[in-house]
């Protein structure tokens, strides 16, 4: 079974450089975005492009004032329908295990693996078709879709982890279930709460499918969050596969902003919870 | 005897448990609703297209949605389902044995201190939003490929068809490689997380027996765990074929088969982010789009069904996902 001590040696020399280098190699996209849109994003940058609306392609000048608060409405229409349901949810799977909440819990786990422009696509049958009109809402609906299973799985998964015996030092004490759900449950897991909802919203922001069919784009600013929407991811896909310069240093710029929110927003969160990772499966 | 005072506060906290679980009950029910109403929409909406075309619409390779003659669209959807096939195999004959090492890596070789700042990095990694992948994909990694890596494949594997061509970047082969750096995140944690629930048992008996290091992973942790890889690879698939930005920004958006990966093609979610605007009131064309993502849901249906039942069916999969 066993081949010679030195070859058997080397074998596994050769397996731990080569996974070590698998890591390496996966580093180097990272650090080669991160570079690229640092350096030729920061060129962009200047007050006029946090001021000023978003010029036709191809145009000089302008900013992206637009772009960001139609991001900013489309996450916030999503964050106030995602993250109440999305915990709530969260706490019923917790609260009534069994063969139901095995169910639930496993269709929310699909729902994550949909394609985000399948979800596009589902909302503009139901709201943009419906009711003839392009809307921030409508974006922020998309989002909440995509939003809602994910915070229900962290939710869960953050209740499974306290102990049994806190929950039942509560209800031993004639606290009622409600009581001890919100008090003591939620309470105790709410770090992992607030990590999971972070997160979630880290990864609406950056998404562009679930926008391009619902928000739209929109070269001014809104007059109400049922008129069409730019976004920052949208902006970034329209101005980077045009063929102008100018409009590709303009999509730098944006991604710089993204990334930085979007990054930023995780690394806090990981820093916070002393980079314990959270559960892929 | 309960005096009514009792009564009605014992009532009135009776009825506040109701009220917070009707709540948990009520948004539980908005997930299964999610998963309903998408399933609807998408049949709703692409009626007239499978009506018209049938399952002729999966094997017709002809895309030709405003027809010269004024005739009616002819739509066939193979050219992107013959794209999304070829792209997602190059991605995984890329992702997968990376993904594998750095699972591997992290699980078993990263030293204490390391260890979680290198699972930090590669979940970074994945939070990437897609549109940055993409503008990085399009005005530096095509370029890329179009100067030194296309060139060198074909001078040196030229003599095969998927090799042969011209190349300007944009094609199959550059999206492949785009999406394996997408999905190598999320392969590598699942993969991460299923070897580590691997009991240690499983390990210490091949250690006992004096196996090194690789010998342990494979002889005793890879096997054992070789279901839960499989499911990982199939969870990744699901995501590889439903990735859209990048792979749309990068794959030139033609409709066509061709066995050289570098020529421009198409995949079933790129054709959809590409082509939507282009609908204009043609609503056998909307209809297939619409078709085209029921294809997409149903496919990523599937995959996560199946990536998920394995992982519960392996013998340890209660600890999976616990040792974060």
């Amino acid at each position: 079974m066993f081949s010679s001590v030195a070859s058997r040696r080397f074998i596994n020399r050769l397996f731990m450089v080569l996974s070590t280098l698998a890591f390496l190699i996966a580093l180097v996209p990272l650090l080669s975005i991160l570079y690229q849109t640092l350096s030729k994003g920061y060129a962009a940058l200047n007050l006029d492009f946090f001021t000023q609306l978003t010029p036709p392609i191809g145009g000089a000048g302008g900013g992206i004032i637009n772009a960001i608060e139609g991001s900013l409405t489309c996450v916030g229409i999503a964050s106030l329908i995602g993250i109440p349901v999305g915990l709530f949810a969260g706490a019923y799977l917790y609260e009534y295990p069994g063969k139901l909440a095995n169910n639930l819990r496993l269709v929310a786990e699909v729902l994550t693996g949909v394609p985000s422009i399948v979800t596009g696509i589902v909302v503009y049958v139901v709201i943009v078709a419906t009711f003839h009109s392009f809307s921030a809402f409508a974006g922020g609906i998309a989002l909440s879709f995509m939003m809602i299973p994910i915070v229900a799985i962290s939710t869960h998964e953050s209740l499974k982890l306290v102990p049994n015996s806190i929950k039942e030092g509560g209800l031993a004490l004639g606290v009622s279930r409600s009581k001890t759900l919100v008090y003591i449950l939620v309470s105790t897991a709410k770090g992992g709460i607030v990590t999971g909802i972070a997160l979630s919203v880290a990864r609406i922001m950056g998404e562009t499918a679930p926008l391009l069919f619902t928000a739209l784009g929109n070269q001014f600013m809104m007059n109400s969050i049922f008129a069409p929407a730019e976004s920052m991811t949208v902006l970034i896909y329209s101005y980077g596969t045009s063929p102008y310069p100018t409009a590709h240093a303009f999509a730098w710029g944006a991604a710089l902003i993204l990334l930085l929110l979007v990054l930023g927003l995780n690394v806090v969160v990981r820093i916070a919870s002393r980079l314990k990772p959270t559960t892929a499966i | 005897m309960q005096t009514q005072v009792e009564k009605t506060r014992a009532r009135q906290r009776a009825r506040r448990l109701d009220f917070l679980h009707t709540v948990l009950v009520v948004a539980a029910i908005g997930i299964p609703i999610i998963a309903i109403l998408s399933l609807y929409a998408l049949i709703n909406g692409s009626l007239d297209s499978i009506l018209a075309f049938g399952f002729g619409f999966l094997t017709s390779s002809q895309w030709i949605p405003n027809p010269p003659n004024g005739g009616p669209p002819i739509l066939g959807a193979l050219p992107s389902i013959y794209g999304s096939v070829v792209t997602t195999t190059i991605a995984l004959l890329f992702a997968v044995p990376i993904s594998l090492g750095i699972a591997l890596f992290q699980s078993e070789l990263a030293p204490g201190k390391l260890r979680l700042p290198s699972i930090f990095l590669v979940e970074l990694l994945a939070a990437v939003p897609s549109v940055v992948y993409g503008l990085w994909g399009i005005l530096f990694l095509v370029p890329f490929m179009s100067s030194y890596v296309d060139p060198g494949l074909m001078n040196s594997l030229g003599f095969l068809p998927i090799f042969s061509g011209e190349t300007n970047g944009l094609g199959m082969f550059t999206a492949g490689v785009i999406l394996a750096i997408m999905i190598i995140p999320y392969a590598a944690a699942v993969m991460r997380e299923i070897i580590t629930a691997v009991p240690r048992a499983q390990r210490e008996a091949c250690i006992a027996l004096g196996g090194t290091q690789w010998e342990t992973m494979r002889m005793a942790v890879i096997p054992y765990a070789s279901t839960g890889i499989i499911a990982a690879i199939v969870l990744a698939m699901g995501r590889a074929i439903g990735e859209t930005m990048a792979v749309t920004m990068v794959i030139g958006n033609v409709a066509r088969i061709t066995p050289s990966l570098f020529l421009p093609a198409e995949t079933i979610p790129s054709v959809i982010a590409n082509e939507f605007t282009e609908v204009a009131g043609n609503g056998i064309y909307l209809a297939a789009l619409f078709e085209l993502a029921l294809i997409l849901f149903a496919i990523a249906l599937i995959m996560n069904l199946i990536g998920r039942l394995l992982i519960t069916r392996l013998a340890f999969h209660g600890k999976v996902g616990s040792d974060v």
